[in-house]
């Protein structure tokens, strides 16, 4: 009999190509993908030493972080030019790249083309039980559908691209699990800020976090790369959670997943990665579902989160001094007094959109909450974009992107937009944003940005009053 | 990449908890598509005020920067690494790091030293008026004031800062070991390779 294994330990053991003698593995990459923007000096590494991609048939590149969102050809479907010079750069050395080394491409303007997370799970091109890696942080976003996958700098680009492997010390074990039902207006973003709020921006350090209980596996395909996405806000390497029959159901003719008898051979295997009954996690973190209220950040770290019905924290509550001093910087930074209440919040700025919150799934809540409604006078600007040219394409069947211009949003091309200040959807400095995107560090939406993190709910809800407002007060 | 075996020099006592690679280098600066010059853009937000730690005259070109705990935590920009290195730092110290932070730092030649809260607070105070040393051969740092700290690092990563090695040319080593693990997952699960469309 063999140990009960985590379903973090199987995939590791099964990708172990070489163990050194201090621990340290060579892991085999299932799954490499690349963007635009952490991939140009890779491949110039490549290049200047003669190497070549190993395993160009695993390697998918697609641009999204820097791409304007908006519209990318002109009337007479010609592909309009990126204004900003070094943008432009960075796809002009995607798009040598990738034929250069015989990748597969989707480009800018494909029907598939959208943030490089959201692309992976809807081609099929990420699986469960595979390792997948890629020179973004929320790469974690994949553990939705049971896949290893963590983000890695260029260098490690470099690495994979050269050798389709990384050298790596085995992380620890920790399981999130979120037990019980969740309330009325409680999304996976709800979820996921909750247990940031209460694990703390380092409380996964050097772990894998699986999530397991009732309430996760009770989450569509979309609502759990939600959850695994911000692992990383948690301080982990990756997120996992263990693929089931939703994520067959979602994975199914999807165009790279497995077809036939491949596919019953496949899903015969995804089901053995499980973790078995027996085998212990370093940690464990439980959580009771129905404490979790639609959430919301205050300040400049992930784990600033309160339930949307709380107040903004006195820094001195903290027991941790150097928590009060940066409590106290982010308030000053957020423009913030300790006491007021969430809810009075003014915002200018709502953001629908990033790898975290941008699929199908995600527009549907958003649309939900503003059908029928308008946004707010004193909300200046208040955009949607989809995670792909895919969602985009299906929210437009449903008549979702009506509902938006309607209620006075923009709706855009898919990308990475107002999640990282890199392209021309930016915050404007000392302006709030309810964002359904992965961080509130400070300038992450633009210099001077002040992000409050929300579900995709909760920001159309911020959308229709124009403060930080309890989505259910919107709800029948 | 230069080998590293001992640092002696100023190191800038900077000493903040949570320093993201935001602040390390802004978003704006990764629009590059090469790795040179990124000093101008290290700590550009704090930089902005002209107290800042880093362009003190005893401070420009230090080789050590002391931070605080979960050092490197968000994006995985690498250019972190970059951005401190063209700055001149050679060496960080803190109590922790972000795992993405600390793998990108030693494959571009910076010793990241990890030292309990203790240590740091005490070589905040040396590194106010004094030069400290680093010697990753022994594993310690040690001040003018007979401080003398011991520290951990993975033998692997000793090795190849000491060495100054490229980990590609170390992994082509293994070569007949990563084809062995290709031919076996093409026989046992022939789907993991994507269909051609
Ligand atoms: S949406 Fe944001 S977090 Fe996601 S891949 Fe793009 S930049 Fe990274």
């Amino acid at each position: 009999m063999t140990r009960p294994r985590t379903l973090y330990e199987k995939i590791w053991d099964a990708h172990v190509v070489e163990q050194r003698p201090d621990g340290t593995c060579l892991i085999f990459i299932d799954r490499h993908l690349v963007h635009e923007v952490t991939s140009p000096q890779a491949f110039a590494g490549l290049r200047a030493s003669g190497r070549t991609v190993r395993r160009p048939d695993l390697t998918l590149a697609v641009p999204d972080h820097n791409l304007p969102t908006t519209a990318r050809k002109d009337a007479a479907g010609n592909r309009l030019p990126i204004a900003d010079l070094e943008s432009a750069a960075q796809l002009a050395a995607l798009e040598t790249n990738a034929p250069d080394f015989g990748i597969r491409y989707i480009d800018a303007v494909a029907a598939e083309q959208g943030i490089v997370h959201v692309v992976g799970p809807e081609q099929g091109f990420s699986l469960p039980g595979t390792t997948i890696v890629c020179g973004d942080s929320h790469t974690a976003c994949h553990g939705g559908i049971g896949a290893l996958a963590f983000g890695i700098g260029t260098s490690e680009v470099e690495h994979v691209l050269a050798t389709q492997t990384l050298l790596l010390q085995p992380a620890k074990t920790m399981e999130v699990r979120v037990e019980g039902e969740v309330g009325l207006g409680v999304t996976a973003k709800d979820i996921i800020l909750h247990i940031t709020g209460t694990i703390g921006a380092a409380g996964g350090t050097g772990h894998v976090i699986e999530y397991t209980g009732s309430a996760i596996r009770a989450l569509s395909v979309e609502g759990r790369l939600t959850v695994s996405n911000m692992a990383i806000e948690g301080g982990a390497r990756a997120g996992l959670i263990a693929a089931d029959a939703t994520t067959f159901a979602y994975l199914k003719g999807r165009p790279y997943a497995p077809k036939g008898a491949d596919w019953d051979a496949a899903v015969a295997y995804w089901t053995s990665l499980a973790t078995d009954p027996g085998a212990t996690y370093d940690r464990t973190v439980v959580i009771d579902a129905a404490e979790i209220a639609p959430s919301v950040t205050w300040g400049t770290s992930p784990e600033d989160v309160v339930p949307i019905t709380g107040i903004v924290p006195d820094p001195d509550s903290f027991a941790d001094p150097s928590k009060q001093a940066a409590a106290a910087k982010s308030l000053a930074y957020m423009g913030l007094e300790p006491g007021i209440r969430m809810q009075d919040v003014v915002i200018e700025n709502i953001f629908i959109g990033s790898c975290t919150n941008s699929r199908i799934e995600d527009l549907r809540a958003a649309a939900a909450v503003l059908k029928g409604r308008r946004k707010a006078d004193n909300v200046k600007w208040a955009i949607v974009v989809p995670g792909s040219g895919l969602v985009k394409a299906q929210a437009e069947a449903e008549g979702l992107d009506r509902i938006f211009t309607d209620a006075g949003l923009e709706w855009r091309e898919p990308g990475c937009s107002a999640c990282l200040g890199m392209n021309p959807d930016k915050v404007p400095a000392g302006e709030r944003c309810a964002s359904t995107s992965n961080r509130n560090f400070v300038g992450r939406q633009g210099p001077g940005s002040r992000t409050h993190l929300v579900s995709p709910a909760m920001a159309a809800a911020a959308a229709v009053t124009g403060r930080l407002t309890d989505v259910r007060d919107l709800m029948e | 990449m230069a080998p590293i075996e001992k640092v002696e020099g100023r190191a800038i006592p900077f000493g903040l908890k949570n320093v993201d690679t935001d602040v390390i280098i802004p978003a704006k600066w990764l629009k590059t598509i090469s790795r040179e010059g990124l000093g101008k853009g290290a700590f550009e937000t704090l930089r902005a005020d002209p107290d800042n730690l880093f362009d003190q005259p005893e401070y420009r070109q230090a080789p050590i920067l002391i931070a605080g705990d979960n050092f490197g935590c968000g994006s995985s920009r690498e250019h972190a690494a970059w951005a401190l290195g063209d700055l001149g730092i050679r060496v960080v110290i803190a109590p922790s790091y972000s795992d993405i932070f600390s793998g990108n730092a030693v494959k571009n030649g910076i010793l990241p030293v990890v030292l309990p809260q203790a240590a740091i607070d005490r070589l905040m105070e040396v590194a106010a008026t004094d030069p400290i040393h680093v010697d990753l051969d022994t594993q310690t740092v040690t001040t003018p004031f007979q401080d003398r700290f011991s520290f951990d690092i993975d033998p692997f990563r000793k090795m190849c800062l000491l060495n100054g090695l490229d980990e590609i040319s170390l992994t082509e080593k293994s070569d007949a070991a990563i084809a062995a693990h290709e031919q076996k997952m093409a026989a046992t699960q022939p789907w993991l390779i994507p269909a051609k469309i």
